[in-house]
């Protein structure tokens, strides 16, 4: 700081701008995240909440009444059963959407993340940021699931308060590494149709949301152990179902906590390599 | 209030470290070299210009002194800093105004304003007061809860440059300021650049205008293909490279052939572009009755005072804007 | 054919174009100029570099049917389908998933792609510059979208026989429905379209598809609903082709397919008249 007041003085500054430390300039980011929500909240409304309701709706009630309650789904009554798979797939697919063109666009269209690296702010505290906002975003959508579910008799016990902070982890797993393919690309986004279509649909048609995935072909069953969707809906439906042990457990925890770790340090570094040029 | 430009130089800055050093500075991308060796010092107070054609390295360099593009080789000192080590702490004092307008146009004039405040570690109280101030500098007060996306280009061109001025910063860039804006909306663009200039703010600008760096810059570098050609003040830089006067003559399509070599004597220079030809010379006037003495009968002439255009073309043989 | 006239400037109506079918009669010239392929012409030369957008129309109905075939047939073997006849459950939703993919296609392509066309490409701007006029454009969207639909439809249909769900020869006829789904849905998705801001809008869209899909008894018979709710889900445009792609699909035919029809006719034609004016006050000014 030292150096920085003398070439001040030097210059006889009359500059304001100071730099801010690193969670906080995330949290910067964070804030102005938010004046944009204030004015666009309601047209989100329907992706962030109401979609994980409506299929614990037609899924969990409507469709949940023709299926009878067996070993496939723990001697539960459907609606149990695919209540937490809901929230965990719901978060995720929310996430991804918001980690998808809406960074894109920051990169491409608005541009403002180049507004933003002119600033004090670095591109490392400015995906920081976008993480931090999309796990409160997530974490808001799940909150009010999780209230609705109540209403429709979905959970059997308080593990359902746990829930909430797993599909958030599973969410801001998956949403980092689109961050990173979001950061690399550069044309107008095609290949986010293709992932959504050819990733995340199958990924939560596949990984034990609403049938277990003993069901799948035992050829193809890998396919929903490298699903973190998967990994989330065993924990989600450990803490409110129960019959989830600690190995187990940490394996999902560990398997996520790789994927963000992994996806936040690419998406960083091609932050980096985007912004920074 | 065009053309004419009253002497913007204020008095001498007193002597200080330089606000922007850069030696031998290199940046490549890949195995392009974008920008090839380029020294320039920039002092506190003046208004400095980069000039040249697309293409020749400005906005590269501009972007190494904004700290937001690691120099590839050479040295480069901004505020005294080095941008690879203390690149926030020269971000905090710089203002920026880049080429688009990186606006986020899903949010208000006021918004934008005090959001990209708060980055620099403002206060709520302090961005929402520099903000008002800010909206008036850019007379935008009227339009504060107008969604951006509203805008003409214009405005969302003079609330970038007030964005930028949100830390009050000691250096101003701004990367080709004017491109793509009306001429009215250019003068008035000019207008709020020279106030800030008066006010004690340090200028870089990058334009391929020549009038543009001729009416705002005290002293400027040309630059081509990644180099710098010469260095000056602009009227230094005419006297050096150009005659007082020059004389256009423009012919029929297809007449205009061997009209270089016939005219030649009469300019100390001559210069045949495919729609005119220039003849460089203290008297425009005389040349061109010496012209018409010999017979040749352009379509219409035209004598003027010399320009940067002109300054640039004898040291490129080319024109700037093609 | 060399135009006579303008087709943008709203009070010229001396155009006179050398076809002239129904439409055209109809309606004034500077709306509809009969040259609503060109807008399939371009549509099909921008899609021929984007053929993955093509196959994943195709591919994620199938594998919503797969995902039926292993898992949810498993969770429930029969349900009640037409005519009162228990059948197998994934037989019950293949027909519905055609229906309602042909919706999400026909929705998608009126809104995305229009909305960018129009606001951010201001590639309707350049055509009408042209002899074309909004009509022709409105239709010549509907008509690719429709297109699309059917060829999805196609594809779906005969894995669905390929899968054994389709018993009756009147299964064919899903594919003209298909196209009728496509259609309304093209053509009510266009007005949309033309209301929408901003990007973020667009889950408005999906406030009004998603419902539908879930609801309109594609997973589940109607009787689940309590009574008064099954009046609202009747009232639902995609309940209409769902009945008729499900009653077609097992051969069980009845009069009130003929009020289906009807349903999706009118919405069609609705939504194509608003398209056109909603087009002509924006664009023609």
């Amino acid at each position: 700081m030292a150096a920085g007041a003398e070439t001040r003085a030097a210059t006889g500054s009359r500059a304001t701008g100071r730099v801010v430390g690193s969670w906080r300039a995330a949290w910067l980011r964070v804030e102005a995240h938010w004046t944009w929500y204030r004015r666009y909240w309601r047209s989100s409304l329907y992706s962030s909440g109401l979609q994980p309701v409506l299929f614990l709706a037609a899924m969990g009630l409507g469709f949940g009444s023709q299926v009878e309650a067996g070993p496939a789904t723990g001697g539960l009554a459907y609606v149990h059963y695919v209540a937490p798979a809901l929230l965990v797939a719901g978060a995720v697919q929310n996430a991804i959407g918001e980690s998808s063109y809406p960074v894109l666009s920051g990169f491409k269209w608005q541009q403002d993340y180049y507004a933003v690296t002119a600033t004090p702010v670095t591109a490392g505290q400015l995906l920081g940021g976008q993480i931090i906002w999309i796990a409160l975003r997530v974490g808001i959508a799940c909150v009010v699931y999780t209230l609705v579910a109540l209403l429709f008799g979905a959970w059997l016990n308080a593990g359902a308060l746990l829930v909430v902070p797993i599909g958030v982890f599973a969410a801001v797993a998956c949403g980092a590494a689109i961050m990173a393919v979001a950061a690399t690309t550069y044309n107008e986004g095609e290949r986010f149709a293709a992932i959504f279509r050819f990733l995340v649909m199958p990924m939560i048609l596949f990984s034990g949301t609403f049938f277990p995935i003993e069901q799948i072909p035992a050829a193809v069953r890998w396919l929903a152990w490298i699903s973190p969707v998967w990994h989330g809906t065993e924990l989600a439906r450990g803490v409110t179902l129960g019959g989830l042990d600690v190995w187990p457990a940490l394996g999902h925890l560990t398997f996520l906590g790789a994927l963000l770790g992994v996806s936040a340090a690419l998406a960083r570094r091609y932050f980096y390599r985007r912004l920074v040029v | 209030m065009s053309g004419e430009t009253a002497d913007p130089r204020t008095a001498a800055p007193t002597v200080t470290a330089p606000m922007v050093e850069a030696k031998a500075l290199v940046k490549r991308f890949g195995d392009v070299e974008a920008v090839r060796g380029v020294d320039v010092q920039v002092r506190t107070g003046e208004a400095f210009g980069f000039l040249g054609p697309n293409g020749a390295g400005k906005s590269s360099t501009m972007r190494m002194i904004a700290s937001t593009s690691p120099r590839s080789d050479g040295d480069l000192r901004v505020l005294g800093m080095d941008p690879d080590l203390d690149g926030p702490r020269i971000r905090a004092r710089l203002g920026s105004v880049p080429q688009q307008d990186t606006l986020d146009t899903e949010l208000t004039v006021r918004q934008n304003l005090q959001i990209y405040g708060r980055y620099f570690g403002l206060s709520r109280a302090e961005v929402r007061r520099k903000a008002t101030e800010l909206m008036e500098f850019a007379q935008l007060s009227d339009r504060a809860d107008d969604l951006v996306d509203a805008l003409s280009g214009g405005m969302k061109r003079r609330l970038t440059i007030a964005r930028s001025l949100v830390n009050d910063p000691d250096v101003l860039l701004l990367d080709e300021p004017t491109t793509g804006l009306d001429p009215q909306a250019r003068h008035m663009l000019w207008d709020r650049l020279f106030r800030l200039k008066a006010g004690g703010v340090t200028l870089i600008i990058t334009s391929h205008y020549m009038d543009e760096v001729e009416q705002l810059c005290d002293r400027l570098v040309v630059m081509d293909d990644g180099r710098i050609v010469a260095e000056g003040s602009p009227s230094e830089l005419i006297a050096r490279y150009s005659t007082r006067e020059v004389l256009e003559l423009r012919f029929p399509p297809g007449e205009q052939g061997g009209v270089a070599d016939r005219v030649a004597e009469f300019g100390e220079r001559v210069e045949e572009l495919p729609d005119r030809v220039l003849v460089y010379t203290g008297d425009g006037e005389r040349a061109l009755e010496q012209v018409h003495g010999r017979d040749v009968r352009p379509v219409s002439s035209l004598v003027r005072r010399s320009t940067l255009e002109d300054v640039f073309l004898r040291l490129t043989g080319r024109t700037l804007v093609d | 054919m060399a135009p006579t006239t303008s087709a943008t400037t709203p009070d010229a109506t001396a155009a006179a174009p050398a076809r002239r079918g129904l439409l055209l009669r109809m309606l004034p010239a500077p709306l509809y100029t009969g040259r609503a392929r060109a807008l399939l012409e371009r549509s099909a030369m921008v899609y021929s570099r984007a053929w993955l957008v093509f196959v994943s129309g195709v591919v994620e109905p199938l594998l919503y049917l797969l995902a039926f075939q292993v898992g949810f047939g498993k969770l429930v073997e029969e349900v009640t389908g037409p005519g009162g006849e228990p059948m197998s459950y994934v037989a019950f939703v293949a027909p519905a998933l055609l229906a309602a993919s042909a919706m999400n296609g026909a929705v998608f392509d009126s809104t995305f792609n229009v909305f960018f066309k129009f606001r951010y490409n201001k590639t309707y701007d350049a055509m009408l510059a042209t002899p074309l006029g909004p009509l022709d454009i409105a239709l010549g969207e509907i008509g690719w979208a429709v297109l699309r639909g059917g060829l999805y439809a196609v594809a779906f249909l005969g894995v669905m026989a390929g899968f054994g769900l389709a018993t009756s020869p009147w299964a064919l006829l899903l594919v003209p429905v298909a196209l009728l789904v496509s259609f309304a849905f093209a053509a009510i998705g266009m007005v949309c379209a033309t209301f929408l801001k901003s990007p973020a809008q667009f889950d408005f869209v999906q406030l009004a598809v998603m419902p539908m899909f879930l609801l309109s008894t594609t997973f589940y018979p109607l009787s689940v609903y309590p009574e008064p709710l099954q009046y609202a889900v009747q009232c639902l445009p995609l309940y209409h082709g769902v009945e008729l792609t499900r009653g077609l699909a097992v051969g069980v035919l009845d009069v009130s397919m003929l009020g289906h029809v009807a349903y999706l006719l009118v919405l069609a034609a609705v939504g194509a008249y608003f398209t056109a004016k909603r087009l002509a006050g924006l664009l023609l000014r």
